[in-house]
């Protein structure tokens, strides 16, 4: 068999997959004995029956698109699915810098995204056991627990930083560079202080603006990531540019990862999605990025600007339309505030990626992207 | 199409990312500008030292001279660009093209900017008020009073944040090369053509290229360079300038708020000023911050605004290759009908009277750009909104005030010209600390004289007198 019919093998199989996935996760959040108030409620002002209208993927079209504003405010019980409310549940937030943040309830889906996405990363540079440094934000985030999470799946231990992002943020819009300057400095010298106390930290969670200041931090002392013993960095973020990777991959992390560097995979996600990965990134393919969400958990399209309902072509751009499907969580369609091109499948991920990803053009000039 | 990179200290770096120079008229682009990142030039700082080692290596007398072979190339010749070359013809183009400037003002500013560079000399004297240039160059020396002085410099470089739309600008800090400092610029995104010419001309005239970083990019560039030097200059509104107020190591260039001020004793004679009041608002197409945003006077005010309205009003836009051509169109899209807005929110204030009304629409607007037409309007008394404002266009209020209240309603004053002979009046105005350059008697505020220190003296900014002892065998104890 040619490799071209094992892809087309490989893409029906995750097709049936995913409308399998997706009938079985609609009958969980709208049966009574098992879905949130939220769902149960908004069901009787859907105009149809999911339980009996739902019978494959392409099915979730008929629910309106998710609005992440009904995440706001309380009561966050409303969220929790009927059969997990005596399960110890966790709430995560994301922005927060003006007015009510968004909040979403979790109980297993932070773990059972970062074990899939740990399955990913190569133990060459990501050894099992390892300790790992989490420089990302801190406080009500998925991300800090999930880092975590994902360094003790994997045997290690996770040290991690103080870091505000919503002070980051008043502070931007502030125009306080000077007190920018001394929170990043605080950042970075807590990362430092750990990275060189003798943890034998060999792997890290950064995102692309702390890496960038980290590296020449360590430049400033003489030092580097490699000589520090750190094999390898998963990060994220809007920023992580074909030409920020190849800056980081030649200048901060003492080449590629064949060479003797150290390795870092790009990841995009949030708290409403899991954690889509990258296609293994490369010189030769112009340090491209193109993300695919974990199917069938979530899914992620690249719909026209002007019909959310339809996908664009290979190659064409849209605005980013991110599926979550997971027993604990539903979101039937949420328009992303990321634009980006269609990808093809390919045997890693037999169904659609997208690359470029970047802030929606529209929505671009009001947003505070990597604040952090 | 020319490929533009990024300059890392003379070696060129072609990014994966870039961005298009695009003709404000036909959307054509005409270059592609690699794109730096903030952190690949925070990276690259960590050896600006070596661009000072460099060029000090060369006196600056003899940087002065190279300076003014530069400047002959600058001005004629055809020189390398990115992937290609660029005559001093295509230069005008270009810039033009890019910036919606006419061809005859982007001309006008390639000279000052050679002007600049060829009288270096003369410049830098007149900005060191005369100091011998190795007390610059060795940091200390004795002066002929037989006294020791010496100036520390402050930095290795200076960075420039440099604007889109204002070429002129940049004579500004041309004299930073042979003052033996290096330069970090990341040239407007509409306006690389300087920025790069200038290097380029540099270049060729021995002048080391490692002392010279260009580094197009986005906002985390320009922060990047403010917070990464010790000392740098932004072009920006007045929101920049209020950003940045108060740091020692930026210095801020924002709207000039220039104004002309008609004393009682002259103000009768107002026809005879009237020409050098349409050249202070009119050239350079309004957008330069030496422009004059605001005319004072005791009296005659409506008749000075309907004068200068029967010149000004009827300027319409002409191509940008026609000599005549005076207005500069804005480029991006929405924008002339934005700042019509504000104008006309201004204009429509109690007090105010819009004297260009009756010349016909100001607003010109087209699919990718737009024009606006002059506007003069006489406000009453000094407290009206419009006074104060200043906008990218040519655009003047003839204000009502008595001579009195002048200097305080004034405000911040980058040039202040103010016609009178009364040495009272003359002696406040030398004393009033809002304002930056001060003519005396009838000289347009565009009428720069080059022999006097631009705002903000560069020598001031990139080095600090200190104290500087020597123990020799009969120095005195004081």
């Amino acid at each position: 068999m040619s490799s071209s019919t094992d892809l087309e093998t490989a893409k029906q199989q995750a097709q049936d997959q995913l409308d399998q996935h997706a009938c079985e996760m609609v009958q969980r959040h709208f049966h009574e004995s098992t879905g949130c108030p939220f769902w149960l409620q908004k069901k009787q002002e859907l105009g149809f029956d999911p339980l009996t209208e739902v019978r494959c993927y392409e099915d979730l079209k008929k629910f309106p698109l998710f609005e992440d504003e009904w995440l706001r405010g309380g009561p966050v019980e409303r969220w929790r699915m009927k059969d997990m409310s005596d399960r110890p549940t966790y709430v995560f937030e994301t922005g927060g810098t003006t007015g009510i943040p968004k909040s979403r309830v979790v109980v297993d889906d932070f773990r059972t995204d970062y074990e899939l996405f740990s399955d990913t990363l190569p133990d060459e540079y990501f050894p099992k056991g390892a300790n790992w440094l989490m420089l990302g934000p801190s406080g009500p985030r998925r991300l800090r627990l999930a880092v975590e999470h994902l360094a003790q799946y994997r045997g290690g231990i996770c040290f991690c930083i103080d870091l505000d992002p919503r002070w980051v943020v008043k502070l931007i819009k502030h125009g306080w560079t000077e007190q920018i300057e001394a929170y990043k400095n605080h950042c970075i010298d807590q990362a430092i202080t750990i990275l060189t106390a003798g943890h034998d930290i060999q792997c890290m969670f950064a995102t692309p603006k702390l890496l960038d200041y980290l590296c020449l931090a360590l430049e400033d002392r003489g030092t580097s990531l490699v000589e520090l013993g750190v094999k390898g960095i998963f990060s994220g973020g809007t920023e992580f540019t074909p030409q920020w990777t190849r800056y980081a991959v030649e200048e901060l992390l003492g080449g590629p990862a064949s060479e003797g560097g150290v390795y870092m995979t790009p990841t995009y996600g949030n708290t409403l999605m899991g954690l889509a990965c990258s296609k293994p990134i490369t010189a030769e393919d112009g340090y491209k990025i193109s993300y695919y969400a974990p199917q069938p958990r979530a899914v992620t399209e690249v719909v026209s600007f002007d019909d959310p309902g339809s996908v664009v072509g290979y190659g064409e751009t849209g605005r980013v339309k991110l599926t979550t499907l997971t027993p604990e969580f539903f979101v039937p369609g949420f328009l992303e505030r990321d634009e980006g091109e269609r990808e093809r499948p390919f045997e890693l991920y037999p169904w659609d990626g997208v690359s470029g990803v970047r802030p929606f053009h529209q929505l671009a000039t009001s947003t505070t992207v990597g604040v952090y | 199409m020319i490929d533009i990179p990024v300059m890392r200290w003379g070696k060129p770096y072609e990014s994966l990312e870039k961005a298009e120079v695009i003709h404000f008229e036909t959307g054509e682009p005409i270059a592609s500008v690699s794109q730096a990142n903030g952190g690949l030039l925070a990276r690259d700082m960590k050896k600006s030292d070596r661009a000072r080692q460099l060029l000090r290596e060369f006196s600056i007398d003899d940087l002065i001279e190279r300076a003014a072979r530069a400047a002959d190339l600058f001005e004629n010749e055809t020189l390398p660009l990115g992937n290609g070359t660029q005559s001093a013809d295509e230069f005008v183009t270009h810039q033009s093209a890019s910036t919606g400037l006419p061809e005859a003002m982007c001309r006008s500013n390639m000279k000052k900017n050679s002007f600049v560079l060829r009288n270096m000399g003369q410049i830098l004297d007149c900005l060191t008020r005369g100091l011998p240039r190795e007390i610059l160059s060795r940091g200390y020396g004795v002066e002929s009073r037989d006294v020791t002085v010496s100036y520390q410099a402050q930095a290795s470089v200076l960075g420039a944040v440099l604007p889109s739309n204002s070429p002129g600008v940049h004579t500004l800090w041309l004299p930073v090369i042979p003052l033996q400092f290096g330069l970090v610029l990341k040239p407007g995104s509409s306006e690389p053509w300087t920025a790069y010419r200038v290097a380029s001309a540099f270049e060729q005239v021995g002048i080391p290229s490692e002392a010279i970083g260009l580094y197009p990019g986005g906002h985390d560039v320009g922060a990047t360079l403010l917070t990464s030097c010790r000392r740098s200059m932004v072009f920006g509104s007045e929101k920049t300038v209020n950003q940045y107020a108060g740091d020692p190591r930026v210095q801020v260039h924002g709207p000039g708020f220039s104004k002309i001020f008609l004393g009682e004793d002259c103000v009768d004679r107002w026809e005879e000023f009237i020409d050098l009041m349409v050249e202070s608002v009119y050239i350079n197409g309004g957008r330069s911050c030496i422009n004059c945003s605001t005319i004072f006077a005791p009296r005659h005010t409506v008749e000075i605004a309907q004068a200068l309205a029967e010149r000004l009003g009827p300027i319409e836009p002409l191509p940008t290759t026609d000599p005549e051509a005076g207005l500069a169109a804005f480029t991006t899209p929405g924008v002339g009908a934005a700042v019509w807005n504000m104008v006309e929110e201004d204009l429509q204030a109690a007090g105010v009277t819009d004297c260009t009304a009756e010349y016909g629409e100001r607003l010109v607007d087209r699919e990718r750009y737009s024009y606006l037409r002059p506007v003069v309007a006489h406000a009453e008394n000094p407290d009206c909104a419009i006074v104060s404002k200043e906008f990218m266009f040519p655009f003047a209020t003839v204000a009502n005030c008595p001579q009195s209240e002048m200097i305080k309603k004034a405000g911040p004053t980058l040039v202040g010209t103010a016609i009178t002979e009364d040495p009272d009046w003359m002696d406040q105005l030398t004393a009033a600390t809002n304002i930056d350059r001060l003519n005396i008697g009838p000289i347009a505020t565009n009428r720069l004289n080059w022999l006097q220190p631009h705002e903000g003296n560069l020598i001031d900014f990139l080095f600090r007198s200190r104290a500087y002892q020597v123990a020799l065998q009969d120095t005195p104890l004081s």
